[in-house]
Protein backbone atom coordinates (compact mmCIF):
# COMPACT_ATOMS: atom_id res chain seq x y z
CA UNK A 1 0.00 0.00 0.00
CA UNK A 2 1.41 3.35 -1.02
CA UNK A 3 2.06 5.88 1.68
CA UNK A 4 2.35 9.65 1.53
CA UNK A 5 5.56 10.86 3.10
CA UNK A 6 5.83 14.55 3.90
CA UNK A 7 9.42 15.80 3.90
CA UNK A 8 11.14 19.07 4.59
CA UNK A 9 14.38 19.75 2.76
CA UNK A 10 16.48 22.31 4.61
CA UNK A 11 19.10 23.98 2.44
CA UNK A 12 21.75 26.20 4.03
CA UNK A 13 24.99 27.81 2.84
CA UNK A 14 27.99 25.51 3.27
CA UNK A 15 30.04 26.25 6.37
CA UNK A 16 32.58 28.92 5.51
CA UNK A 17 30.66 30.22 2.49
CA UNK A 18 29.98 33.91 2.57
CA UNK A 19 26.36 34.52 3.61
CA UNK A 20 25.63 38.23 3.36
CA UNK A 21 21.97 37.66 4.26
CA UNK A 22 22.94 35.94 7.49
CA UNK A 23 25.35 38.74 8.26
CA UNK A 24 22.67 41.36 7.61
CA UNK A 25 20.26 39.58 9.95
CA UNK A 26 22.95 39.34 12.60
CA UNK A 27 23.76 43.00 12.15
CA UNK A 28 20.15 43.96 12.86
CA UNK A 29 19.96 42.17 16.20
CA UNK A 30 21.37 45.01 18.31
CA UNK A 31 18.51 47.19 17.06
CA UNK A 32 16.13 44.73 18.70
CA UNK A 33 18.11 44.84 21.90
CA UNK A 34 19.03 41.17 21.50
CA UNK A 35 22.46 40.03 22.59
CA UNK A 36 24.38 36.78 22.51
CA UNK A 37 23.18 35.58 19.08
CA UNK A 38 25.79 34.56 16.54
CA UNK A 39 26.33 32.27 13.57
CA UNK A 40 23.17 33.31 11.70
CA UNK A 41 22.92 31.49 8.35
CA UNK A 42 20.00 32.10 6.01
CA UNK A 43 18.86 29.22 3.82
CA UNK A 44 15.60 27.91 2.44
CA UNK A 45 13.18 25.17 3.36
CA UNK A 46 11.20 23.22 0.80
CA UNK A 47 8.35 20.94 1.93
CA UNK A 48 7.06 18.21 -0.33
CA UNK A 49 5.07 14.98 -0.35
CA UNK A 50 6.40 11.75 -1.86
CA UNK A 51 4.15 8.76 -2.60
CA UNK A 52 6.07 5.52 -2.16
CA UNK A 53 5.79 2.01 -0.77
CA UNK A 54 8.07 2.64 2.17
CA UNK A 55 10.11 5.32 3.84
CA UNK A 56 13.44 4.18 2.39
CA UNK A 57 12.17 4.57 -1.18
CA UNK A 58 10.49 7.86 -0.39
CA UNK A 59 13.59 9.24 1.27
CA UNK A 60 15.75 8.21 -1.71
CA UNK A 61 13.53 10.30 -4.00
CA UNK A 62 13.61 13.28 -1.63
CA UNK A 63 17.40 12.99 -1.32
CA UNK A 64 17.83 12.92 -5.09
CA UNK A 65 15.63 15.97 -5.50
CA UNK A 66 17.55 17.75 -2.73
CA UNK A 67 20.97 17.04 -4.21
CA UNK A 68 20.19 17.53 -7.91
CA UNK A 69 17.76 20.44 -7.88
CA UNK A 70 17.05 22.02 -4.51
CA UNK A 71 20.68 22.59 -3.53
CA UNK A 72 23.91 23.40 -5.33
CA UNK A 73 26.59 21.15 -3.83
CA UNK A 74 29.32 23.74 -4.52
CA UNK A 75 27.84 26.25 -2.15
CA UNK A 76 25.08 24.61 -0.10
CA UNK A 77 24.35 21.66 2.16
CA UNK A 78 20.95 20.08 2.74
CA UNK A 79 19.19 17.95 5.32
CA UNK A 80 16.08 15.91 4.57
CA UNK A 81 13.66 15.68 7.45
CA UNK A 82 10.57 13.44 7.57
CA UNK A 83 7.62 15.40 8.87
CA UNK A 84 4.73 12.99 8.53
CA UNK A 85 3.72 9.68 6.96
CA UNK A 86 0.10 9.12 5.97
CA UNK A 87 -1.13 5.77 4.67
CA UNK A 88 -3.69 6.10 1.90
CA UNK A 89 -6.21 3.85 3.74
CA UNK A 90 -5.79 4.80 7.35
CA UNK A 91 -4.19 8.07 8.25
CA UNK A 92 -1.61 8.34 10.95
CA UNK A 93 1.21 10.64 11.76
CA UNK A 94 4.71 10.27 12.98
CA UNK A 95 7.87 12.25 13.03
CA UNK A 96 11.53 11.30 12.97
CA UNK B 1 26.92 33.51 -46.17
CA UNK B 2 26.62 34.70 -42.66
CA UNK B 3 27.07 32.20 -39.89
CA UNK B 4 23.99 31.13 -37.89
CA UNK B 5 24.37 31.73 -34.14
CA UNK B 6 21.73 30.47 -31.73
CA UNK B 7 20.37 32.66 -28.94
CA UNK B 8 18.44 30.63 -26.40
CA UNK B 9 15.20 32.19 -25.24
CA UNK B 10 13.92 31.06 -21.86
CA UNK B 11 10.75 32.39 -20.30
CA UNK B 12 12.21 35.39 -18.48
CA UNK B 13 15.17 36.01 -20.80
CA UNK B 14 15.36 39.74 -21.42
CA UNK B 15 18.64 40.30 -23.26
CA UNK B 16 17.85 37.98 -26.16
CA UNK B 17 16.93 40.86 -28.46
CA UNK B 18 20.01 42.87 -27.48
CA UNK B 19 22.08 39.79 -28.22
CA UNK B 20 20.51 39.08 -31.62
CA UNK B 21 20.97 42.77 -32.48
CA UNK B 22 24.67 42.69 -31.58
CA UNK B 23 25.15 39.42 -33.47
CA UNK B 24 23.56 40.90 -36.59
CA UNK B 25 25.84 43.94 -36.28
CA UNK B 26 28.77 41.53 -36.21
CA UNK B 27 27.56 39.96 -39.44
CA UNK B 28 26.02 36.79 -38.02
CA UNK B 29 22.58 35.38 -38.66
CA UNK B 30 20.95 35.22 -35.22
CA UNK B 31 18.64 32.24 -34.66
CA UNK B 32 16.32 32.30 -31.64
CA UNK B 33 16.13 28.92 -29.93
CA UNK B 34 13.03 28.47 -27.75
CA UNK B 35 13.65 26.68 -24.46
CA UNK B 36 11.24 23.86 -25.28
CA UNK B 37 12.93 22.87 -28.51
CA UNK B 38 15.47 20.07 -28.50
CA UNK B 39 17.00 20.93 -31.88
CA UNK B 40 19.65 23.60 -32.23
CA UNK B 41 18.69 24.13 -35.89
CA UNK B 42 22.25 23.56 -37.09
CA UNK B 43 23.72 26.72 -35.56
CA UNK B 44 27.49 27.14 -35.39
CA UNK B 45 27.54 28.56 -31.86
CA UNK B 46 25.12 29.20 -29.00
CA UNK B 47 24.74 32.21 -26.71
CA UNK B 48 22.72 32.01 -23.50
CA UNK B 49 21.57 35.60 -22.95
CA UNK B 50 20.88 37.56 -19.81
CA UNK B 51 17.58 37.83 -18.00
CA UNK B 52 15.76 35.91 -15.32
CA UNK B 53 15.18 32.46 -16.81
CA UNK B 54 12.14 30.85 -15.19
CA UNK B 55 11.95 33.81 -12.87
CA UNK B 56 15.26 32.82 -11.24
CA UNK B 57 13.11 30.78 -8.87
CA UNK B 58 14.95 28.53 -6.41
CA UNK B 59 18.42 29.67 -7.62
CA UNK B 60 19.36 31.73 -10.64
CA UNK B 61 19.76 29.41 -13.62
CA UNK B 62 18.89 26.12 -11.98
CA UNK B 63 15.48 25.45 -13.53
CA UNK B 64 16.67 26.51 -16.99
CA UNK B 65 19.34 23.86 -16.70
CA UNK B 66 16.72 21.10 -17.03
CA UNK B 67 15.01 22.50 -20.14
CA UNK B 68 15.03 20.50 -23.40
CA UNK B 69 17.19 23.08 -25.18
CA UNK B 70 19.85 22.87 -22.46
CA UNK B 71 20.22 19.12 -22.93
CA UNK B 72 21.01 19.85 -26.58
CA UNK B 73 23.35 22.70 -25.64
CA UNK B 74 25.20 20.32 -23.29
CA UNK B 75 25.52 17.81 -26.14
CA UNK B 76 26.68 20.56 -28.51
CA UNK B 77 29.29 21.68 -25.95
CA UNK B 78 30.49 18.10 -25.44
CA UNK B 79 31.10 17.89 -29.21
CA UNK B 80 33.28 21.00 -28.99
CA UNK B 81 30.64 23.54 -30.03
CA UNK B 82 31.18 27.15 -28.94
CA UNK B 83 28.87 28.27 -26.13
CA UNK B 84 28.88 31.65 -24.37
CA UNK B 85 26.75 32.53 -21.35
CA UNK B 86 26.18 36.18 -20.52
CA UNK B 87 24.99 37.14 -17.02
CA UNK B 88 21.97 34.88 -16.39
CA UNK B 89 23.33 32.67 -19.18
CA UNK B 90 26.56 32.33 -17.17
CA UNK B 91 24.50 31.33 -14.14
CA UNK B 92 22.69 28.69 -16.24
CA UNK B 93 26.03 27.29 -17.50
CA UNK B 94 27.40 27.17 -13.96
CA UNK B 95 24.31 25.40 -12.63
CA UNK B 96 24.57 22.92 -15.51
CA UNK B 97 28.21 22.27 -14.62
CA UNK B 98 29.35 23.38 -18.09
CA UNK B 99 31.61 26.03 -16.57
CA UNK B 100 33.16 25.89 -13.10
CA UNK B 101 32.01 27.78 -10.03
CA UNK B 102 28.78 29.24 -8.74
CA UNK B 103 27.36 32.72 -8.41
CA UNK B 104 26.49 33.85 -4.90
CA UNK B 105 24.33 36.78 -3.97
CA UNK B 106 26.20 40.07 -4.34
CA UNK B 107 28.15 40.85 -1.18
CA UNK B 108 26.20 44.03 -0.63
CA UNK B 109 22.89 42.14 -1.13
CA UNK B 110 21.71 44.69 -3.69
CA UNK B 111 20.88 44.24 -7.34
CA UNK B 112 23.53 46.19 -9.24
CA UNK B 113 22.99 47.90 -12.58
CA UNK B 114 26.06 49.93 -13.47
CA UNK B 115 29.15 50.03 -15.66
CA UNK B 116 32.21 48.04 -14.68
CA UNK B 117 35.61 47.56 -16.26
CA UNK B 118 37.01 44.15 -17.05
CA UNK B 119 40.40 43.03 -18.29
CA UNK B 120 40.77 40.28 -20.84
CA UNK B 121 43.15 37.82 -19.19
CA UNK B 122 43.78 35.77 -22.31
CA UNK B 123 43.52 37.36 -25.72
CA UNK B 124 44.10 34.16 -27.67
CA UNK B 125 40.77 32.37 -27.10
CA UNK B 126 37.74 31.97 -29.40
CA UNK B 127 35.90 34.41 -27.11
CA UNK B 128 38.50 37.16 -26.93
CA UNK B 129 40.84 37.15 -29.93
CA UNK B 130 39.24 40.26 -31.47
CA UNK B 131 38.91 42.14 -28.16
CA UNK B 132 41.51 44.63 -29.32
CA UNK B 133 44.60 45.98 -27.61
CA UNK B 134 44.94 45.24 -23.91
CA UNK B 135 42.95 47.79 -21.97
CA UNK B 136 40.06 47.72 -19.50
CA UNK B 137 36.77 47.15 -21.32
CA UNK B 138 33.82 49.16 -20.03
CA UNK B 139 30.41 47.46 -20.08
CA UNK B 140 27.39 47.18 -17.82
CA UNK B 141 26.46 44.62 -15.21
CA UNK B 142 22.87 44.01 -14.11
CA UNK B 143 22.53 41.26 -11.54
CA UNK B 144 21.70 40.35 -7.97
CA UNK B 145 23.69 37.12 -7.83
CA UNK B 146 27.04 37.71 -9.45
CA UNK B 147 29.60 37.01 -6.77
CA UNK B 148 31.77 34.35 -8.39
CA UNK B 149 32.60 31.56 -6.01
CA UNK B 150 34.71 28.41 -6.22
CA UNK B 151 36.76 26.68 -3.54
CA UNK B 152 40.45 27.71 -3.30
CA UNK B 153 41.71 24.54 -5.02
CA UNK B 154 39.38 25.12 -7.98
CA UNK B 155 40.39 28.80 -8.16
CA UNK B 156 44.08 27.81 -8.27
CA UNK B 157 43.31 25.25 -10.97
CA UNK B 158 41.44 27.85 -13.04
CA UNK B 159 44.31 30.30 -12.79
CA UNK B 160 46.96 27.69 -13.59
CA UNK B 161 44.98 26.42 -16.58
CA UNK B 162 44.47 29.89 -18.04
CA UNK B 163 40.72 29.53 -17.56
CA UNK B 164 40.07 32.88 -15.90
CA UNK B 165 39.01 34.87 -18.97
CA UNK B 166 37.95 38.18 -17.43
CA UNK B 167 38.65 40.05 -14.20
CA UNK B 168 37.13 43.18 -12.74
CA UNK B 169 39.70 45.96 -12.83
CA UNK B 170 39.93 49.57 -11.73
CA UNK B 171 40.09 52.44 -14.18
CA UNK B 172 43.88 52.24 -14.22
CA UNK B 173 43.76 48.55 -15.12
CA UNK B 174 44.83 47.15 -11.74
CA UNK B 175 42.89 44.12 -10.55
CA UNK B 176 40.06 45.00 -8.16
CA UNK B 177 39.97 43.72 -4.58
CA UNK B 178 37.36 41.30 -3.26
CA UNK B 179 35.89 43.38 -0.46
CA UNK B 180 34.68 46.99 -0.49
CA UNK B 181 36.11 47.76 -3.90
CA UNK B 182 33.58 49.50 -6.16
CA UNK B 183 35.49 48.13 -9.16
CA UNK B 184 34.36 44.61 -8.13
CA UNK B 185 30.89 45.54 -6.88
CA UNK B 186 29.54 42.00 -6.41
CA UNK B 187 32.62 40.90 -4.45
CA UNK B 188 33.66 38.06 -6.78
CA UNK B 189 36.53 35.93 -5.49
CA UNK B 190 39.84 37.02 -7.04
CA UNK B 191 37.77 39.59 -8.98
CA UNK B 192 36.78 36.92 -11.50
CA UNK B 193 34.20 38.20 -14.00
CA UNK B 194 34.30 35.31 -16.46
CA UNK B 195 35.73 31.81 -16.87
CA UNK B 196 35.82 29.00 -19.39
CA UNK B 197 35.69 25.23 -19.20
CA UNK B 198 38.71 22.94 -19.37
CA UNK B 199 38.20 22.18 -23.07
CA UNK B 200 38.09 25.93 -23.77
CA UNK B 201 34.90 25.96 -25.85
CA UNK B 202 32.40 27.08 -23.20
CA UNK B 203 32.69 30.43 -21.45
CA UNK B 204 30.58 32.64 -19.24
CA UNK B 205 30.81 36.19 -17.91
CA UNK B 206 28.61 38.38 -15.75
CA UNK B 207 29.04 41.74 -17.57
CA UNK B 208 27.06 42.41 -20.76
CA UNK B 209 29.20 42.82 -23.89
CA UNK B 210 26.05 42.95 -26.06
CA UNK B 211 24.90 46.05 -24.20
CA UNK B 212 28.19 47.73 -25.07
CA UNK B 213 28.33 46.92 -28.75
CA UNK B 214 27.86 50.26 -30.46
CA UNK B 215 28.76 53.84 -29.76
CA UNK B 216 25.10 54.78 -29.41
CA UNK B 217 24.97 52.71 -26.21
CA UNK B 218 27.80 54.69 -24.62
CA UNK B 219 30.44 52.03 -25.15
CA UNK B 220 31.38 49.61 -27.88
CA UNK B 221 34.05 47.91 -25.77
CA UNK B 222 32.02 44.69 -25.73
CA UNK B 223 31.68 44.41 -29.48
CA UNK B 224 35.12 42.81 -29.85
CA UNK B 225 33.90 39.90 -27.72
CA UNK B 226 30.77 39.46 -29.84
CA UNK B 227 32.88 39.64 -33.02
CA UNK B 228 35.35 37.12 -31.58
CA UNK B 229 32.52 34.67 -30.95
CA UNK B 230 31.00 35.14 -34.41
CA UNK B 231 34.29 34.76 -36.21
CA UNK B 232 35.29 31.69 -34.15
CA UNK B 233 31.92 30.05 -34.80
CA UNK B 234 32.24 30.82 -38.52
CA UNK B 235 35.72 29.27 -38.56
CA UNK B 236 34.43 26.18 -36.74
CA UNK B 237 31.54 25.88 -39.20
CA UNK B 238 33.95 26.15 -42.11
CA UNK B 239 36.19 23.40 -40.70
CA UNK B 240 33.37 20.91 -40.39
CA UNK B 241 29.78 20.65 -41.47
CA UNK B 242 27.63 21.65 -38.48
CA UNK B 243 27.01 18.74 -36.21
CA UNK B 244 23.33 18.03 -35.73
CA UNK B 245 22.87 17.17 -32.09
CA UNK B 246 19.73 15.28 -31.29
CA UNK B 247 18.54 14.22 -27.91
CA UNK B 248 15.55 12.37 -26.79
Amino acid sequence: MSTEFRFAVNVTPKPGILDPQGRAVEGSLPHLGIEGVSGVRVGRRVELTVSADDEVLARAIAERLASELLSNPLIEVYRVELLEATSSTTSGARSD
Amino acid sequence: MSVPIGVVVFPGSNCDRDTTHALALAGAEPVELWHEQASLDGVAGVILPGGFAYGDYLRAGVIARFSPVMRSVAGFAAEGGLVLGICNGFQVLAEAGLVPGAMLRNRGLRFLGRDVRIAVEHGDTPFTHLAGPRRPLRMPIAHGEGCFFADPATLDELEAGGRVLFRYVREDGTVAGEVDDPANPNGSLRAIAGVRNAAGNVAGLMPHPERASEGLLGSDDGFGLIRSFVESAAAAAARAAPIEVTTR
